[in-house]
């Protein structure tokens, strides 16, 4: 028999029709596949993490290299000491903790509700690192980041990445050329947590003053900027009691 | 016995040549210019074309007696819509870190012109055999000048090969650098590939002078 494909009523089931099997496969590829990604969302998260506490496989002055994802898990586990949340003046120990999403966490504040705040305890070679997750926005899209600093809040290592930022421009907060500034450079400015702004025209392109509270822009990338460093400045807020307790004085 | 008839081989072997859908068509030149930059990405992305238009010519090919005429190329949108997000799917589950690379670009997949074109030049007048070989030509066509594209720029741009130092390294000076040679950061930008894409076509039409258009 063949079919009229002319027929208004005919066209409506076929479209009716396509779209409830081609809905049904993704929909069930998509939850089929929902546990791989999720792992690897999560391996990727744990590398940015150890890689703001100084624990990669960078060499010499070339591009980001994380630890491999097979190791990712064991090595997370060997550095990162203690899980904290942060709710209110409350400070208790969380499993997990590095997995909470600073966006739902931040828009919670927003509306004015109390949020649970991660902040994670790595230890190297006897040493402590307090990192703090970042989240705000860039030019385009969402910019977010892990940030560690010492008991003296000198950061030690931090990492940025984006959404959808310039390519060439923006799009360069994740390289090391500029990630690489920030370290040694101090967040206080006396006993304020002044942050570190990312700043044109310091006057200090090579970034040998570590105690200016400044590092140097990426030229064409002004928003971009702009928003790393009032990400910093807005995390610094929500931490700052937190901070206060474990700070040397 | 051969094991395809000539009219079939033909399909397969027309678009790596004569009838490449990028040097003679010049379809599909967007993603030629964004992801030809390393070798793995344009390799990656030659696998996924090769998938939905091998797969996509099929099964529009199938479906070609049922599919309202109205409504085809709503249609033909919704097959290349779904293999690609098949394909996203699956680069994320196993490929990830390419995957996050490559994301917006599989995503261009659905506005290739290249597989649009086959569905609507091909599949919806073919049996689903001569469709799939025809997809599998013109994905094959389209995948060998992106590899040749990201082979130079790569090579050129960033003197390594699938992430691998061949001309020695850069920083401290060893293999080629030694002499005094330098990575061409123009190899990098997408202006780059129109050029070598350029190059290609050059040649390609200075051997067979029967390709040239009329003035």
């Amino acid at each position: 028999m063949a079919i009229n494909t002319e027929k208004n009523s005919y066209t409506v089931v076929f479209a009716v029709v396509m779209v409830i099997v081609v809905g049904s496969v993704l929909a069930f590829l998509a939850s089929a596949l929902k546990p791989k990604v999720d792992e690897n969302q999560r391996f990727e998260k744990q590398q940015n993490i150890l890689y703001a506490m100084g624990v990669n496989d960078n060499e010499g002055e070339g591009s980001v290299s994380f630890i491999p994802t097979s190791e990712v898990e064991s090595e997370f586990s060997k550095y990162i000491k203690k899980q904290l949340v942060i709710e209110g003046t409350e400070v208790k120990e969380k499993q997990d903790a590095y997995l909470i999403d600073m966006k739902k966490q931040l828009s919670t504040i927003k509306s004015g509700g109390s949020a649970e705040l991660p902040l994670l305890i790595g230890e190297k070679d006897g040493k402590e690192y307090y990192i703090i997750p970042l989240y705000g926005k860039g030019l385009w899209d969402a910019i977010w980041g892990f940030m560690s600093v010492d008991a003296n809040m000198v950061v030690q290592g931090v990492f940025f990445d984006h959404k959808g930022e310039t390519p060439g421009l923006g799009a360069n907060i994740n390289q090391r050329f500029f990630m690489d500034d920030f370290e040694g450079e101090s967040i206080l400015d006396g006993n304020s947590y002044a942050g570190i702004a990312v700043a044109k025209g310091n006057g200090d392109p090579l970034n040998e003053n570590k105690d200016d509270n400044e590092v140097d822009a990426l030229a064409g990338a002004t928003i971009t900027g702009n928003g790393i460093s009032a990400m910093i400045k807005d995390a610094l807020k929500l931490y700052k009691p937190y901070l206060e307790t474990i700070r040397k004085k | 016995m051969a094991l395809l008839s000539k009219k079939d081989s033909n399909l397969i072997l027309d678009p790596l040549a004569d009838n490449n859908p990028i040097t003679i068509q010049v379809l599909g030149i967007c993603s030629a210019l964004a992801i030809t930059a390393e070798l793995k990405a344009s390799v990656v992305m030659a696998i996924s074309v090769l998938f939905v238009l091998g797969v996509g010519n099929v099964v529009i090919s199938l479906l070609r007696n049922v599919i309202p005429a109205k409504i085809r190329i709503i249609v033909q949108l919704v097959v290349v819509a779904a293999l690609v997000i098949i394909v996203d799917q699956v680069l994320k589950a196993f490929a990830y870190e390419l995957s996050k690379t490559l994301s917006v670009f599989v995503g261009l997949i659905i506005t290739n012109c290249i597989i649009m074109g086959r569905f609507e030049a091909f599949a919806l007048g073919n049996g689903p055999w001569k469709s799939f070989l025809d997809g599998i030509g013109n994905a094959l066509g389209y995948g060998v000048i992106l590899i040749i594209v990201g082979f130079f720029r790569e090579l050129l741009g960033s003197g390594t090969l699938f992430g691998i130092k061949v001309l020695g390294d850069p920083v401290a000076k060893t293999g080629l650098y030694a002499l005094g040679y330098e990575n061409n950061g123009f190899m990098i930008i997408p202006p780059a590939a129109l050029i070598v894409v350029g190059i290609i076509i050059w040649v390609q039409r200075s051997r067979n002078r029967a390709l040239i258009e009329e003035a």
